[in-house]
């Protein structure tokens, strides 16, 4: 056959989560730009905005914990052990975020506010410990042999932390442009003024990554730094500036060239771009430093089974997923009606 | 930490969630499809009533399914987290059956839950009604794939095991295995039994308060019909899915009965009480039908089943606890049956909408379901221990390698929080019970198409009115349910 599965698993679970983390992205940062908006009707708008699809969105992050069990079983069972604590407190998180989006609207007024609350500090919770995650995971995981032999608070630990601030600036990002394209009048006009700022944040921690990863990993060096790969990965940076320049330069027009979609577009770029750099860095590596692909997949019955699936599932869900945000475009706005 | 040990912990943690999370998905199976009736019978006759109780039940549907969604996605975390050695021991197996899941069924509900939810005025009602098919069909695929390896846990099959860990082998056998097909009926089965009678409650709760409308005599007359038919039926699959659990589980029968020991040729009696004694090993206080225990689970006079005796002492269940869950789960069931037989001598009677002792006993089975249901799940899985996987891994042995701190600490945390979120939208779901069903104007997109009617009539929440203009004021006492 000469297909490699453990590779396509792989790539598979790279797709999975990174659609997570553009979409759950965007409507994690809405959860956590709440407090720059007091406005009541302006944050029924943005609950608005992700009402429809928010369930799809987080429905990616189940897909890359399944697609890791079935694919990979030995790095599902090692990470999720490893990083028991910013799990379940990103578990948290989700659960007071997620039930916020129809209690919100059922409360009573004068308890809304604490659903407000709630969604705000879950997304907060959930966004802040998935940084934790990634940064522990990519700080490296203790193993012996197939399970993992690390404390319970390794994760406590400068660069986790940092990822943490990191991936809560991203998202913020993403959830400003994705205001930006989808809200008009005050609420786009605050969007649009949050928006240089925060890309200029997101440049600075992913400035300050990529000088940290190669320092803390001489592997990494390694990989990064010599011949041919440089010339190969020298495009990465180049890209990241050029999508930082396309969003700041799109946040510029007036009038009628107001600032829609671009925003939106070079965020996701940027952070592709970020999220890549990252999986170029620990292939082909599951659980980072210590055990690959390969050595982490499952036999190849379990894997060729689910892959048929997911090759032929996979497309179709795109398409429905694309066509269910299709019927939802466009802008949403404040509602006059509202009691 | 009080004297519990990481494995205690960790079970108990997972029942805990898993307790909570089992009631959601039972009731969005049960709404989603009974959402799909009352839109193909509007589609089909037009009729007002329909559409109202369509959007009526929407909104319970999408705050229940808010819930079911994030408790399970703390389910899905928590088999890694917390067992991680059975994940390595049994993920290339069990993988791919949730991965299936989460590939024909999440994805399913929740690509259309949008459309259903907010789409109302945004496509076209043909389209509408397959966003609701679509949800519903996503529920019944969901549960499958979920009760195919739940079912092979217990009874496995269409495996090996190589380098310490098991392997797949056939996986038509896997997925299709012994107790998968009674399994599954008797869990949609319970789906729908749960929200019938949920829905059965809130009819009689209004009638029994006096707001006797059109809508509201519909729903409680659908919800009898399908009592009526689908208890006595899931009563069949029980006994088929007892007499499954005799040949491939013999000792959690053993305790679900409480029977330890067989005298030559002696019968074995049905028992309707008793303390089942795990240090003294037998039952106490036994109360039972001679014979009829043999009658049922061997349909001989005097046929014998395994006794708890024959199984070594490290290799039994909790018999109290299986022995009266059980019980519970039977019991309950019992009383459907009745709720459904006195609805159709009322019905024949003409008296089914204003007889209130009926009413009265509808509205009391409104949670049965629900409780019959965790019963029914503490029976099967308290009765599978000390295995997790059936025969083959221990529970003791598939924990993951946490410390008792951390796992008291996330258990905490998680009582915490579940109690908080999902008693305040148990609150709300009865709230929005009590309002009962509103007229609801049959607003379609005038001009254009779908997408075309860009401005939303209210906010996209599915709760498109706050539950503080109900006519029994913000001071009523479900207002205060926190």
């Amino acid at each position: 056959m000469g297909i490699d599965t453990s590779v396509v698993w792989s790539i598979i679970i790279f797709f999975a989560v990174f659609m997570y983390v553009l979409l759950d992205g965007f409507d994690l940062g809405i959860g956590m730009l709440f407090p720059l908006t007091p406005d009541k009707r302006d944050r029924d708008t943005m609950m608005n905005t992700v009402a429809p699809v928010w369930d799809g969105n987080e429905t990616w992050l189940v897909m890359g914990g399944a697609g890791l069990m079935a694919a990979f079983p030995v790095a599902y069972a090692i990470i999720l052990s490893g990083l028991y604590l910013p799990l379940v407190f990103m578990l948290i998180g989700l659960v007071f975020r997620g039930v916020a989006f129809e209690f919100r609207f059922k409360a009573m007024e004068h308890e809304r506010h604490l659903w407000d609350k709630a969604f705000i500090s879950g997304s907060v919770l959930a966004s802040f410990f998935q940084g934790v995650a990634l940064g522990a995971f990519l700080d490296g995981i203790t193993v012996s042999g197939r399970s993992y032999a690390g404390g319970p608070f390794d994760w406590i630990a400068p660069f986790p932390l940092l990822a943490g601030f990191g991936v809560m600036i991203a998202y913020l990002l993403l959830g400003a442009t994705w205001l930006i394209m989808k809200t008009e009048d005050q609420l786009h006009a605050r969007m649009v003024r949050l928006a240089r700022p925060l890309a200029l944040a997101l440049l600075g921690a992913i400035v300050i990554v990529s000088i940290w990863t190669p320092l803390r990993d001489p592997a990494v060096a390694t990989r990064w730094f010599s011949f041919p790969n440089i010339a190969l990965l020298a495009p990465v940076p180049v890209l990241v500036l050029v999508a930082v320049a396309l969003l700041l330069r799109s946040l510029k027009g007036t009038g009628a060239q107001l600032p829609q979609r671009l925003p939106f577009v070079a965020a996701l770029a940027l952070i592709f771009l970020g999220y890549s750099g990252m999986a170029i860095s620990i292939w082909p590596h599951i659980v980072p430093p210590a055990i690959s692909i390969w050595e982490a997949a499952s036999p190849p019955g379990s894997q060729v089974f689910t892959l048929v699936g997911t090759l032929f599932i996979l497309p179709v869900i795109l398409m429905y997923t694309f066509w269910s945000y299709w019927v939802f475009r466009g802008k949403v706005k404040s509602d006059a009606e509202y009691h | 930490m009080f004297g519990f040990s990481a494995l205690d912990l960790a079970r108990i943690q997972f029942a805990f969630t898993m307790s909570f999370h089992i009631l959601f998905p039972a009731i969005t199976i049960g709404l989603a499809s009974y959402l799909a009736v009352l839109e193909l019978c509007w589609l089909r006759t037009g009729r007002q009533v329909f559409v109202d109780l369509y959007h009526y039940w929407l909104k319970i549907f999408a705050v229940t399914f808010g819930m079911g969604v994030v408790s399970g996605i703390v389910m899905a975390y928590q088999i890694g987290t917390n067992w991680s050695t059975l994940s390595e021991y049994a993920g290339s197996i069990l993988g791919p059956l949730l991965a299936y899941e989460v590939l024909t069924a999440f994805f399913l509900e929740a690509g259309f839950l949008g459309v259903m939810l907010f789409g109302w005025t945004r496509v076209g009602p043909g389209l509408h009604f397959a966003a609701t098919c679509a949800v519903a069909l996503g529920t019944l695929i969901s549960a499958t794939w979920i009760l195919a390896a739940n079912s092979w846990m217990h009874t496995p099959q269409g495996y090996a095991i190589e380098n310490g860990r098991m392997v797949p082998l056939d996986w038509s056998a896997i997925v299709f295995n012994p107790s998968f097909p009674y399994r599954l009926v008797h869990m949609v089965l319970a789906a729908y039994l749960c929200t019938a009678l949920i829905v059965g409650a809130a009819g009689a709760w209004q009638l029994l308060r006096g707001r006797d409308h059109p809508a509201v005599r519909k729903m409680l007359s659908m919800a009898m019909w399908m009592i009526l038919a689908v208890a006595p039926l899931q009563a069949v699959v029980g006994d088929f899915h007892g007499l499954n659990t005799l040949k491939h589980q013999p000792a959690k029968l053993a305790a679900m009965e409480g029977h330890w020991e067989n005298a030559p040729g002696a019968a074995v009696p049905l028992l309707l009480f008793g303390v089942p004694d795990m240090a003294q090993e037998r039952t106490r206080y036994a109360i039972g039908i001679p014979h009829a225990g043999s009658l049922i689970l061997t349909h001989s006079w005097a046929g014998q089943i395994p006794g708890l005796k024959e199984f070594p002492r490290e290799g039994r269940p909790n018999a109290l606890i299986v022995f009266w869950s059980f019980r519970i789960m039977v019991g309950l069931g019992l009383l459907m049956i009745v709720l459904g037989a006195w609805s159709l001598w009322l019905r024949r009677k003409g008296r089914l909408w204003n007889t209130r002792p009926f009413l009265r006993f509808a509205l009391w089975m409104g949670p049965a379901g629900l409780v019959a249901i965790l019963a029914g799940w503490i029976t099967t899985e308290v009765g599978r221990q000390p295995w997790v996987v059936y025969g083959v891994l221990r529970t003791a042995d598939a924990v993951s390698p946490h410390g008792a701190g951390p796992l008291a600490f996330t258990l905490a945390l998680f009582v915490v929080a579940y109690f908080f979120v999902f008693g305040t939208g148990t609150a709300y779901v009865l709230r929005m019970i009590r309002k009962g069903p509103q007229h609801v104007d049959l607003q379609r997109p005038t001009e254009g198409g779908p997408g075309e009617q860009r401005t939303p009539m209210r906010p996209m929440s599915a709760a498109d009115v706050g539950t503080d203009d109900g006519d029994d004021g913000p001071a009523g006492p479900a207002a205060q349910g926190r």
